[in-house]
């Protein structure tokens, strides 16, 4: 279990930003991770009385404080109209509600677990985090990054006419997945897109860009090419969930059922 | 019998009496061990082995008890040599004498090797680091298949003893070891049509009770040492802590408290001696509270178990000739090990009550993972598991519906069953479970499969079970009851209520014989001082042997009751009757109540108004148990989910129908975790990775489906009221039956559990 | 550090460390209902409410709770016994280990969800384990508290 020092919760984001700088802080979200490690944590940084506890739809952007747990993202009704049932799909599984009424959507992006669902699912859309000093960079650029001293304000979904799809494979229906995928499509400066992002392989998500263009009315053979070709760029392990072959076939199955699905809607 | 013959109408039992204790739990009341423990407990913890194989070369306690707030750091140096076994069985154990409560040897990743006690969580964990241990790093035997004569020896010393001739031999790495049958087995099979060979596979497995192991102790005005715990067997654990402290078993009293769970895991006295050693030491109060963690990595989870199954029948499907060969891992103590693994026969192959032959051969063997311990089905789910997997891949040879060929071979009220130990079956409605629970999910609809038109199928599949009441010859139960003032009772069993709810239903039992309300009967939980012996909560024994005592107690005080009654009316007892409530003259109609009755022998009274009763049965009467599974599979990725569960058990007389039917809802729960789910998971170098629950996944109420329970009732002339158990059975059925709906799904059988998606998927890619 | 909360509708005071978690204050200030049964969030018995809602006490850092209000089921006693009654005739309790913190969310699952369905039911408890009970009698238990919830607010809305 983690041993910490001192816990502060600080007025401002300048005294948080401030007091993160010492080699042994840490920021915690929903101390749902952290806790379990074997740390020496001087400082912990509770960043709960700064008001990053909000999902603002700010017209063509919806904002997501870093404080905002898993609960408020499955239950959003903006994020909803904007990406469908598919966020709520990737936070329901998690544990249970109470485990989701605390757990944050900062934890979980900054943590860059690879288990997790949510980064999957956010990093397949069109997603920035803010950082307190680094600005707003894109979730696909920040999922890359080393952890550092910055830190996560918010998580940013751009608005714009894309599908959005994810699905899961799990043991038990509230475990860690063996797999996760979430696909996404739209048009991107003309292009049709294709987003596929894929989690728990078991290493953390990591997202393929695509300039594919699909006809909505494509075969059934023609699609499970297109999925079988992004599941093959992705590389894969093996652990106690799965081995790597198995998960690049679930992948496989994964994104062809969603892309089917997307292109069924658009018929 | 008298009572329990004569009684038709019943009026408690076989009635859905709520739990007496049910009020304190659901209003979180404070009566579990950790709730009652003296605050200024002392906080033990242990420091365990980083290795599977070691031996402590040097151990360094100096700085860890120079830590503020430490009382003591305890290595093996300060324990007795003295061999023990932490299985909570009858003397003589059949479990060798292998244990001490620190060993120099270290045997599986999480041993004990030190034990560290301080006034704080916080003095101790840091006291826990500053220990420090030189090992010299041993190779391991972690292999099973490999244990038998390995040149590697778990046990080497010298001191390790068996007090039971179960074929033990320490410089073999064997545990147990035995062969049994009858007829000729060989000449049978090689006269068969078919012959089913086929090895099948299950995994060790956790009970995961709720509460994990824990236990406080501290020392009484008279100097004993007095152990609160979370026990399933108060009594066996007080002669434990006498072999493991090698002091006299008059020094130690054990009480029971509430228990949050126990499946059989806490049959093994797991947490007990460690506060047990502090406070003998230091005469301080002590308490343990195993983490999670430790209650999934040093504890006693089920027997992992190989079996080479043949199985031969002739053409029309009569099972002619089974053939078992069991190699179980007992781990690095051999717990539960000599007697889980006969169950694995013995309580698989009566199943089918026709066989001219069979044949049952044993191997037990140490190695180097955590020890094996008692759960649920002891051994029994292990074997069902073999058997009925080889049953319906037979049916599956001979084109025959594995529900039919079960009709034909099945055991049948009256039979002998020659590998349960010659007994007979004198109650059994397998063919009437069987059928009912058809029935009940819609076989002759739904068998083998239907395509669900959307990439999915489902199928169904069989298994049955049976177990036994109590240990034949061995487990004893004993009761005592006494009149007290206004007229109640006051039970007094030693039978441990571990949640499932015996304190309610020897009530009940009580109540019926005695006449009177269930509220009038007051139940008092285990203390090893007070309380009349028991053997514990195990072998399926409670409501079977502890039941009789109970019933041979109250005939025996409703007799006294009639002689004080008499006494009081001046008149014979001959010419009296007891109705519950009052002694009436039948002569004259005079009558006195049982209150008066009550009050008046605590005036002027030479004569206490107690009886106490004991039970121990020459046989154990299996209960039988159909299940049939329904699951739909995911043809692309494998996934297997649980649609639906039927399940009918003959357990004799139900005593009470709603806890006996979450009984059956909760074995069967486990009995899917333990299909679909459950693994204990080691590395390469013997570190168990199913650490948490994180890691060792238990269903969820998402992962269980449907589960639907009945019951068709045999009446057991030995048993109290008709009864026999269910604790047990109940776990026995899922894994085969999810197997065989596997089977008939997508035609992939997977014979080592748990049945994962993966491996029903590459099932489907080598057809 | 030395934190001040609402526990139970009373102001509280404890003192403790920055990596104290909730669940052993709790217990600490007589709170026994609250147990803990895994230590990784993965099991529900430590449920209690934080500003009404559902959180695991094995995991929240006590030092975060200053200024907040807690509730556990020794707050919510009559209506845990009221829905205890309905839990108890289905034997749904068994060990009772589990069932402090799964009644809690039981009841969150009350004041949230209007007229919940079984699935609904089911996914919203999914983070309470149990091993004795095969869940069944659980949800039968809810769903004739539920039923005679309704009749009882039906009663009083005719009166």
């Amino acid at each position: 279990m983690i041993t910490i020092g001192n816990y502060v919760k600080p007025k401002s984001l300048e005294e948080a930003y401030e007091l993160n700088q010492a080699r042994s802080s840490r920021v915690m979200g929903g101390m749902m991770w952290m806790r379990l490690g074997n740390a020496r944590v001087k400082t912990v940084i509770d960043l709960s009385g700064l008001g990053l506890d909000q999902i603002e739809d700010e017209g063509n952007v919806i904002k997501i404080g870093a404080m905002c747990t898993l609960r408020q993202i499955e239950q959003c009704e903006a994020l909803r109209d904007l990406c469908g049932d598919g966020i709520a799909e990737c936070v329901r599984h998690i544990v249970g509600v109470q485990f989701r009424n605390q757990a944050t959507i900062g934890g979980s992006i900054y943590g860059r677990f690879g288990f997790s669902d949510v980064l999957t699912a956010f990093l397949a859309l069109d997603t920035f985090v803010e950082l307190y000093d680094g600005g707003t960079i894109r979730l696909s650029e920040f999922v890359n990054r080393k952890p550092d001293k910055d830190i996560l304000l918010s998580v940013i979904v751009r608005k714009s006419k894309r599908k959005f799809r994810y699905d899961s494979i799990r043991q038990t229906k509230t475990d860690f997945p063996v797999i996760a995928c979430s696909v996404v499509t739209g048009m991107v400066h003309g292009k049709e897109t294709w987003y596929f992002s894929v989690g728990a392989r078991p290493m953390k998500a990591a997202l393929l860009e695509k300039q594919w263009e699909i006809p909505a009315d494509a075969s059934e053979e023609m699609i499970a090419d297109y999925a079988r070709q992004a599941a093959a760029e992705f590389t894969y392990g093996s652990n106690m969930r799965g081995s790597a072959g198995y998960r690049q076939h679930l992948a496989e199955v994964l994104i062809r059922r969603e892309m089917t699905s997307i292109l069924a809607e658009e018929r | 019998m008298t009572m329990a013959e004569e009684r038709k109408d019943m009026r408690v039992v076989n009635h859905a009496v709520p739990k007496v204790d049910a009020q304190a739990l659901v209003t979180g009341k404070a009566v579990y061990t950790n709730d009652l423990a003296p605050f200024d407990s002392l906080i033990v913890k242990i420091v365990r082995s980083p290795h599977a194989h070691a031996l402590i070369k040097d151990i360094n306690t100096a700085r860890a008890e120079a830590v503020p707030g430490i009382e003591c750091v305890l290595t093996y140096k300060d324990c007795p040599d003295k061999r023990f076994t932490m299985a909570g069985q009858t003397y003589p154990e059949p479990s060798p004498y292998d244990r001490l409560i620190l060993d120099q040897r270290m045997r599986f990743v999480g041993d004990a090797a030190a034990i560290v006690a301080g006034t704080s969580e916080e003095a101790v964990r840091k006291a826990m680091k500053l220990v420090k241990i030189k090992y010299e790093v041993l190779e391991p035997v972690l292999d099973f298949r490999q244990a038998k004569d390995n040149p590697i020896l778990v046990h080497p010393e010298d001191n390790w003893k068996s007090l039971c001739p179960v074929g033990a031999d320490n410089k073999r790495n064997l545990c147990a070891h035995d062969e049994c049958g009858s007829g000729d087995i060989e000449a049978v099979l090689a006269d068969c049509d078919y012959v089913i060979d086929r090895v099948y596979h299950t995994k060790a497995n956790q009970q995961a009770m709720m509460e994990t192991f824990r236990t406080y102790t501290y020392l009484d005005a008279y100097g004993r040492l007095n152990v609160v715990s979370s026990t399933q067997v108060p009594f066996h654990v007080r002669r434990i802590l006498a072999n493991a402290l090698d002091i006299p078993k008059s020094k130690v009293r054990v009480i029971k408290p509430r228990i949050g769970g126990g499946f059989g895991a806490k049959q093994t006295s797991v947490s007990e001696v460690y506060p047990a050693l502090v406070t003998w030491k230091t005469g301080k109060p002590a308490k343990i509270i195993f983490t999670r963690e430790e209650s999934l990595i040093a504890s006693s989870p089920r027997h992992e178990m190989e079996m080479h199954v043949r199985l031969g029948a002739d053409k029309e499907g009569h099972i002619r000739g089974i053939d078992l060969y069991t190699l179980s891992n007992t781990g690095a103590f051999g717990e539960h090990g000599p007697t889980t693994v006969g169950l694995s026969g013995h309580k698989s192959i009566p199943l089918y009550g026709q066989t001219e032959a069979f044949r049952f051969t044993y191997d037990v063997v140490y190695t180097n993972v955590m020890s094996a311990g008692a759960y649920r089905g002891y051994g029994a789910t292990q074997g069902i598991f073999a058997v009925e997997s080889a049953v319906n891949e037979l049916a599956q040879v001979l084109g025959m519906d594995p529900t039919v060929l079960r009709e034909k071979n099945l055991v049948r009220e009256g039979q002998t069953m020659p590998a349960y130990y010659g007994e007979t079956a004198a109650s059994c409605a397998l063919d009437r479970c069987l059928s009912r629970a058809k029935e009940m999910i819609g076989w002759d609809e739904k068998y083998p499969c239907r395509d669900m038109g959307n990439g999915k199928v489902r199928g169904v599949g069989v298994a049955m079970a049976m177990q036994g009441s109590g240990i034949s010859g061995v487990d004893t139960g004993s009761v005592s009851i006494k009149v007290n003032d206004d007229g109640f009772y006051s039970l007094m069993i030693g039978a441990t209520d571990m949640g499932t709810g015996c304190d309610t239903i020897l009530s009940q039992m009580a109540a019926e014989c005695l006449d009177c309300d269930i509220s009038e009967i007051v139940v008092h939980g285990v203390d090893t001082d007070i309380s009349p012996y028991d053997c514990g909560s195990y072998a399926s024994s409670t409501t079977y042997v502890t039941g009789m005592a109970v019933v041979k107690a109250c005939e025996s005080l409703r007799e006294k009751i009639c002689e004080k009654g008499a006494e009081y009316m001046g008149c014979a007892v001959d010419e009296v009757e007891f109705n519950g409530a009052e002694v009436v003259n039948l002569k004259t109609g005079g009558s006195i109540s049982r209150k008066d009755i009550g009050n008046k022998v605590m005036c002027f009274n030479n004569e206490p108004l107690c009886a106490s009763g004991a039970y121990s049965s020459p046989t154990s009467p299996p209960p039988f148990m159909a299940g049939i599974a329904e699951v739909e599979i995911d043809k692309e990725t494998g996934v297997v989910e649980m649609v639906d569960y039927a399940a009918v058990v003959d357990c004799g007389t139900v005593v009470n129908p709603s806890l006996a039917r979450v009984q059956t809802e909760g074995g069967i729960a486990q009995g899917i975790g333990m299909a679909l789910y459950e693994d204990v998971v080691y590395n390469s170098r013997g570190k168990n990775y199913s650490n948490s629950f994180m890691q060792y996944k238990i269903p969820s109420r998402l992962d269980v489906g449907t589960i639907r329970v009945e019951f068709e009732s045999s009446y057991e002339p030995t048993g109290p009221f008709g009864a026999k158990s269910i604790g047990e059975i109940v776990i026995n059925t899922p894994s085969p039956a999810i197997s065989n709906a596997v089977q008939n799904a997508v035609g992939v059988i997977v014979r080592e559990l748990p049945i994962t998606a993966e491996k029903v998927y590459r099932g489907m890619q080598e057809k | 550090m030395e934190i001040q909360f609402t526990l139970n509708r009373k102001q509280v005071t404890a003192e403790v460390g920055a990596d104290t978690v909730l669940l052993g204050v709790l217990r600490d200030l007589g709170c026994k209902s609250v147990k803990c049964g895994c230590e990784t969030t993965n099991c529900g018995l430590c449920t209690v409410w934080i500003d009404g809602k559902s959180r695991l006490s094995c995991s929240v850092l006590a030092a975060g709770i200053d200024g907040h209000e807690v509730t556990t089921l020794e707050g919510v006693e009559e209506e845990a016994a009221e829905f205890g009654r309905f839990l108890a005739a289905e034997g749904g309790e068994q060990c009772g280990f589990c069932s402090p913190g799964f009644i809690m969310n039981v009841l969150a699952m009350k004041r949230e969800l209007e007229d919940p369905d079984l699935d609904e039911i089911k996914e919203y408890l999914a983070g309470n384990l149990c091993r004795c009970t095969g869940y069944m009698s659980q949800l039968r238990a809810i769903q004739k508290y539920m039923a005679a919830q309704k009749e009882k607010s039906g009663k009083e809305a005719q009166a």
